[in-house]
């Protein structure tokens, strides 16, 4: 199995009132050195697939016609590699 | 003229589609749920406000992989009329068949209140009824109504009277002020390049008989009527 970490964010230049209400917010706590707040979505997704290489092909199609909307937001994401196998131990 | 109204997971303006169409128009109506595989012989579709899919994700993401679309989609490209009314808007968005995309309103909130809007094009199988400038007023009722498109996009709509409403003041000035929930150049409604398809934040159905105090809605379904029938 291998665990990717997808993050999505609204494209650089896209407004964010969500990101604007939480500077304000916090702002108003006195954390007075805020410049800048942008809110974006984390999903965690669990594939069952043991090939990086397959994994990543996959993640990038769910990017690209699901998770994220192209004309407004942008996304990354890491695979989190299953650890390798010892080698030279038998089972 | 037969109708389908679309339902998925979440939808809840179906049943007021289909009680203007049927109770109110006399128009034979086919209530057509998500999964459903065709439309069947329909001569328009809606697509219906509501929270498809929870607004999980984004609001309409999830619909456009519903398995009607894909029915839905043949028929917007053999030139079916397509309506999608505010949740519905937002899943023609997701679903390509309109351009652009919806980003949370401005103000953070979810309005539901009375707007007025400006008739931009009547030379649409939507509008024939209305007059040019004329300004409506029509309920909304939305968190993710703040439209969004690149700026060619944009300037593609504009060239191509594809904006259809835009939101106004009641004396038909369109200003900032008048604009609820920050959309580019105060839309509130396009259609495609083809014509066929439009899609609309606000809600005509909910204003579509005198009971309701305002029928401005109504002669959006009638000239959809007229459209179907002499075309």
């Amino acid at each position: 199995m291998i665990k990717a970490h997808v993050h999505v964010t609204l494209k650089a230049g896209i407004l964010d009132p969500q990101g604007r209400a939480i500077r304000r917010s916090l702002e108003n706590q006195g954390f007075t050195l805020v410049n800048n707040v942008r809110v974006g979505k984390f999903l965690e997704i669990e594939l069952q697939e043991q090939d990086p290489a397959q994994a990543d092909a996959q993640l990038k199609a769910m990017c690209d016609t699901l998770l994220a909307n192209p004309i407004i937001e942008e996304y990354h994401y890491e695979l989190e590699r299953p650890p390798e196998p010892i080698s030279g131990q038998g089972s | 003229m037969k109708w389908g109204v679309l339902t998925f997971p979440g939808s809840n303006c179906d049943r007021d589609c289909a009680h203007v169409l049927s109770d109110r128009l006399g128009q034979s109506v086919d209530r057509i749920w998500h999964s459903d595989p065709t439309l069947g012989g329909i001569d328009a579709v809606i697509l219906p406000g509501g929270f498809s899919y929870g607004d999980y994700l984004r609001a309409g993401a999830m619909a456009p992989w519903s398995p009607i679309m894909r029915a839905v989609r043949e028929f917007a490209h053999a030139g079916g009329l397509v309506l999608g009314i505010c949740n519905g808007f937002q899943i023609l968005l997701e679903a390509g068949l309109l351009p652009g995309a919806m980003r949370a309103n401005i103000g953070l909130s979810f309005l539901c209140t009375d707007v007025r809007v400006r008739v931009e094009n009547t030379d649409t199988p939507f509008t024939r009824f209305y007059e040019t400038g004329q300004v409506i007023r029509l309920p909304i009722a939305h968190a993710e109504g703040n439209y969004y498109a690149d700026p060619i996009t944009l300037s593609t709509l504009q060239a191509n009277a594809q904006i259809v409403f835009r939101y106004c003041q009641a004396d038909g000035l369109v200003t900032e002020a008048a604009n609820p929930n920050g959309s580019l150049d105060n839309i509130a409604g396009i259609r495609n390049a083809a014509g066929n398809v439009l899609g609309l934040m606000p809600h005509p159905e909910r204003c579509a008989e005198s009971v309701f105090g305002n029928p401005d809605g109504l002669p959006l379904f009638h000239s959809m009527i007229e459209a179907a029938a002499t075309s």
